[in-house]
């Protein structure tokens, strides 16, 4: 505050020794740090909003266009096994949130133990949708060359999902392959998300261990919480869109 | 000197597990009902109504999960900004679409 030269000399130096190790040097204090990676991981996750919020418009948009073909598309998919994985996903958001309150109540053997359920979660999730995609395989649902119209122009009457399907003409059904492609562009995306997620959990486990997260510094923690949460969110979405909504 | 206190508060903050287990009840039940729902014939509220349930859903996790409800306003200035740009593309382009070449696709 001074503008002696002695004084100024002195004060770095005697700074240096009153902040903890983890506060950087161009910020004042840990709470406006840890407001800044907050606010910066909120606008992260917005572009991410954006970039899902476009491939929501377009199928909304393709839905009202090819109504027809997408209720049939959408009939393929299995409600008990798109239902579980919501489960799956919903349970890992809350041991990611419990994981948060370990860091922060400094508890690190409760830290490590909820990121590996949300670790084993999250594979369970992709295990399940690994499991669908065989099926869209093995159905040749995947478009491209492979593509087949047979579940559409000829439904499968013995499938309760499809048993009331009316067959659709040829220039109708090969619209489903449209439904296929955001079908797989948007949950390949959140697959992705939660593949490198999955990664980030792995890292974070190891380090978890080593105590990183339960010395009072928990922004990773709470920054990596807020990016799961919203994956979670994306499929909160994902889920009715997709599966649920074409049932009638 | 008392907003910088407050201001702290905001940031030390730590939401009680008992919190978070009734959410996770919250988005179960909001799951088993939108399934559930997704079976009765509702016409065209069958989308609306599941688009309402995840809405709220996200809401919950967005509030509670992620912390909004109990963070600061630069916080929930930037969400809610960033909620209300991406409704107002999605509505303008959904508006676009409807409104031009009615029923000719």
């Amino acid at each position: 505050m001074s503008d002696s030269p002695t004084i100024a000399q002195v004060a770095p130096e005697a700074d240096h020794h009153e902040h903890p190790p983890y506060l950087r040097h161009h910020f004042e204090s840990t709470e406006q740090q840890a407001d800044a990676a907050g606010f910066a991981m909120w606008l992260f996750l917005l572009t991410e909003v954006m970039f899902f919020g476009g491939l929501f418009t377009a199928y909304l948009i393709y839905r009202n266009w090819y109504y027809p073909a997408f209720v049939a598309a959408s009939h393929q998919l299995s409600i008990p096994l798109g239902g579980f994985n919501t489960l799956l996903l919903i349970t890992s958001s809350f041991t990611m949130a419990m994981g948060v309150w370990c860091a922060e109540t400094r508890r690190k053997s409760g830290l490590v133990l909820c990121l590996i359920l949300t670790f084993i979660l999250g594979l369970g999730f992709l295990g399940v949708k690994t499991v669908e995609y065989r099926e869209k395989i093995e159905m040749r649902h995947v478009p491209g060359f492979h593509f087949s119209l047979q579940s559409f122009t000829h439904p499968d009457k013995t499938n309760s999902a499809t048993k009331n399907d009316l067959p659709l003409a040829d220039d109708m059904a090969r619209h489903t392959e449209l439904y296929f492609s955001l079908y797989f562009a948007m949950t390949g995306m959140h697959a992705l998300h939660m593949i490198i997620g999955i990664a980030i959990l792995g890292f974070m486990i190891f380090r978890a261990q080593a105590g990183a997260y339960t010395s009072g510094h928990v922004t990773f923690v709470e920054n990596f919480g807020l990016y799961w949460h919203f994956v979670d969110i994306v499929w909160i979405f994902l889920f009715p869109l997709l599966y649920l909504i074409s049932r009638h | 000197m008392s907003e910088q206190a407050q201001h702290n508060e905001h940031a030390h903050h730590i939401v009680s597990p008992v919190v978070y287990v009734i959410i996770l009840f919250s988005l179960l039940v909001g799951t088993a009902l939108t399934v559930w729902a997704s079976y009765v014939d509702l016409g065209i509220w069958n989308p609306i109504l599941a688009i309402a349930i995840a809405c709220t859903k996200a809401t919950l996790v967005v509030l509670f999960f992620m912390h909004v409800k109990y963070s600061s306003k630069l916080t929930m200035l930037t969400v809610g900004a960033g909620i209300f740009m991406f409704l107002t593309l999605i509505s303008m382009t959904l508006a676009d679409y409807i409104s031009r070449a009615w029923g000719s696709w």
